[in-house]
């Protein structure tokens, strides 16, 4: 298992070290190695410290990235979480070229990130509750959604609804739709949300939780038809990105533009938690929502096999 | 306004030019050198338009003199009756609502507008909407559906409007509820983008049991211009076209990736030379969709709804996964 939370640059999540060979450019604004600045109070802190504060600034609260594996290991019961529709595999569709070919570029994401593109589905217990749950990347090309991230997110929904069980969906997608497969990635916004819509009449409760960043194509689906929307303090979410309406509207953006405090403030998501609260929130939430309980919670023991039935959701 | 010619389209002009010419010399009568002209000049238009690159189609999906939704009120359908204002905040003129009939059916419209004087397209920010605007558009559609009436969507947009005020009031999640309720909206839907179809912003009255283009419209995840200034640091003369024959936008490239049902024919030459005609094709392509959509219960129409969307996506499947 990984031990160095925090270096996550020079490892992937398999512990193998990066080829320096490969002209991979380092993630902006993450400095490699025991000691890490925070971007918001500037700060030097210990990156263990931060790590064992669920990777938040000690000094400010500030909530680092967080992997997806470890926003999974944060939220689930321990070694609960099953993995889902690994098979999936992005492709190069539309043979996209810049600077560099698509096809080459997302190889150089998977080794980087260990991950296959930029979503894990699954399921797993949040304190012997049994949920469906989704998480995207930031790491694996900002967390944009192509394809293989809408159709693992539409199976999920969809294997949810077979289920009967709660959906949770965690956004760490700055990039929106991917625009390296185009007019498709477009689609998965639609794709997705059908199946959210399915969800929602055959009475699931979908819990959507923001992260920093949510923008653009994901913002303006999946993660912003949660039943119920929570996000963490200080995250970046908002449809059309700063710079873009800079140069439309000319105007000096208020402060805190497009935070997540912003968003309470105009009454666009219910809470935002501390992640050291998140699973604590969901469980309640969870308990809320739960229309007929037939029987309590199941619990699990410390190696993950249920003691007791699951109660169904819907 | 003076009258725009695009670079490629010199040629067709300055032919025009002369042809008129020569047909003022001999008023009322055409002699050979005309009428070979005119065949001449019809081959140079299907020429120069059955090859525009992606780049070219673009600037033909924006021509000022396209037709708009407007323009389509008035040539395609007899009677329409707007209905305004989302019932929360406002009236937002980029996105036109309201009853139309069509021939033989009552039908309910939902269009982008883009304005053609200064004074229109600011009064509808040239096309881009608000959250008012898609707020405005569901709750038309949700009529629609409680009586029966069928849902047009006419796309024409650069994209949804990028503002402080449109993101305070949830522009985001707005059109994430379009796409969700429009997925399951009992009456059927066809949706046609006409010039511009950007982004989400499209997206957001583009769920339904058609979809399809114009020939010369095109259809991104992003405008071309956002593209190049990511992925080529600068949207510039160079970078701009590359990015457009990279993003794979046109109604060809569509209908290959299996995202539209069909392209609907321009005039020789484009839309914006022939409004009527581009009108009458356009207002038979809806007829016939109306006609065969009609047919369906609603439960069929909306399982074929779903799996239309439902099967968008290319990727692999690993077989030996570990």
């Amino acid at each position: 298992m990984e031990t160095e939370r925090g270096n996550w640059t020079s490892m992937n999540p398999n512990g193998i070290r990066r080829n320096l060979a490969t002209n991979d450019r380092p993630k902006r604004g993450v400095p490699e190695g025991l000691w890490r600045q925070c971007p918001q109070c500037k700060s030097t802190i210990f990156t263990k410290e931060a790590a064992a504060r669920f990777n938040v600034c000690p000094e400010c609260d500030y909530h680092f990235y967080l992997p997806a594996k470890e926003r999974i290991q944060q939220l689930l019961d321990q070694d609960s979480f099953e993995e889902w529709f690994t098979e999936l595999r992005p492709t190069d569709p539309l043979g996209f070229k810049d600077h560099r070919e698509y096809s080459k570029r997302l190889i150089s994401e998977q080794a980087k990130t260990g991950m296959h593109d930029a979503a894990v589905v699954g399921k797993g217990f949040i304190r012997g509750r049994p949920v469906v749950l989704g998480v995207t990347d930031f790491a694996f090309m900002a967390g944009s959604m192509g394809s293989v991230v809408g159709e693992k997110l539409t199976r999920a929904i969809e294997e949810a609804i077979r289920l009967k069980l709660p959906l949770i969906f965690v956004s760490g997608s700055g990039g929106g739709a991917r625009m390296q497969e185009g007019i498709l990635s477009l689609m998965q916004m639609a794709k997705v949300s059908a199946a959210l819509a399915r969800y929602d009449s055959a009475g699931g409760l979908y819990i959507s939780i923001l992260t920093n960043p949510t923008m653009g194509g994901v913002a303006a689906s999946w993660a912003g038809l949660g039943d119920v929307i929570l996000a963490e303090p200080g995250a970046l979410i908002g449809f059309a990105g700063k710079r873009t309406i800079w140069n439309t509207v000319r105007l000096e953006l208020p402060k805190g533009f497009q935070t997540s405090e912003f968003l309470l403030q105009h009454g666009l998501i219910d809470r935002i938690v501390p992640r050291k609260d998140l699973r604590t929130e969901l469980a309640r939430i969870v308990d809320y929502c739960e229309r007929q309980r037939r029987r309590a919670p199941c619990s699990v023991d410390d190696h993950g096999n249920r003691t007791s039935e699951p109660f169904q959701l819907f | 306004m003076a009258k725009l010619v695009l670079p490629f389209e010199k040629s067709i002009y300055q032919m025009e030019e002369t042809l008129a010419e020569l047909e003022a010399k001999s008023p009322g009568q055409a002699d050979d050198a005309i009428r070979a002209m005119r065949r001449e000049l019809v081959s140079l238009k299907k020429s120069i338009y059955s090859k525009l690159d992606p780049w070219q189609t673009i600037q033909v999906a924006r021509h000022p003199d396209r037709p708009h939704t407007l323009d389509y009120i008035n040539l395609i359908f007899e009677e329409f009756v707007e209905l305004h204002g989302d019932r929360a905040i406002g009236d937002d003129r980029a996105i036109r609502c309201g009853f139309a009939r069509l021939g033989d059916y009552r039908v309910m419209l939902v269009g982008q507008e883009k304005g053609r004087t200064l004074q229109e397209r600011t009064a509808c920010f040239y096309g881009c909407a608000h959250p008012e605007g898609y707020r405005k558009a569901l709750r038309c559609m949700k009529l629609a559906a409680k009586f029966g009436l069928p849902v047009i969507c006419l796309i024409d947009t650069p994209g949804a409007f990028p503002g402080i005020g449109a993101e305070e009031r949830g522009q985001a999640q707005l059109i994430a509820t379009n796409l969700l309720e429009m997925s399951r909206t009992p009456t059927p839907i066809v949706c046609v983008v006409i010039g511009e179809g950007g982004s989400g912003g499209a997206l957001g009255i583009g769920v339904g049991d058609r979809v399809s283009m114009l020939e010369h419209a095109y259809y991104s995840v992003i405008s071309p211009e956002g593209c190049a200034g990511i992925l080529w640091k600068e949207a510039n003369e160079q970078t701009k076209p590359l990015a457009a024959e990279a993003l794979k936008l046109t109604a060809k490239h569509l209908l290959s990736l299996g995202v539209i049902d069909e392209i609907i024919p321009e005039p020789i030459g484009g839309a914006h030379r022939d409004h009527r005609e581009m009108a009458n094709t356009l207002k038979s392509y809806l007829v016939r969709s109306i006609r065969e959509l009609r047919q369906l219960n609603s439960d069929e129409l909306l399982e074929g709804r779903y799996q239309k969307f439902r099967k968008m996506g290319v990727f692999l499947t690993e077989t030996a996964a570990t």
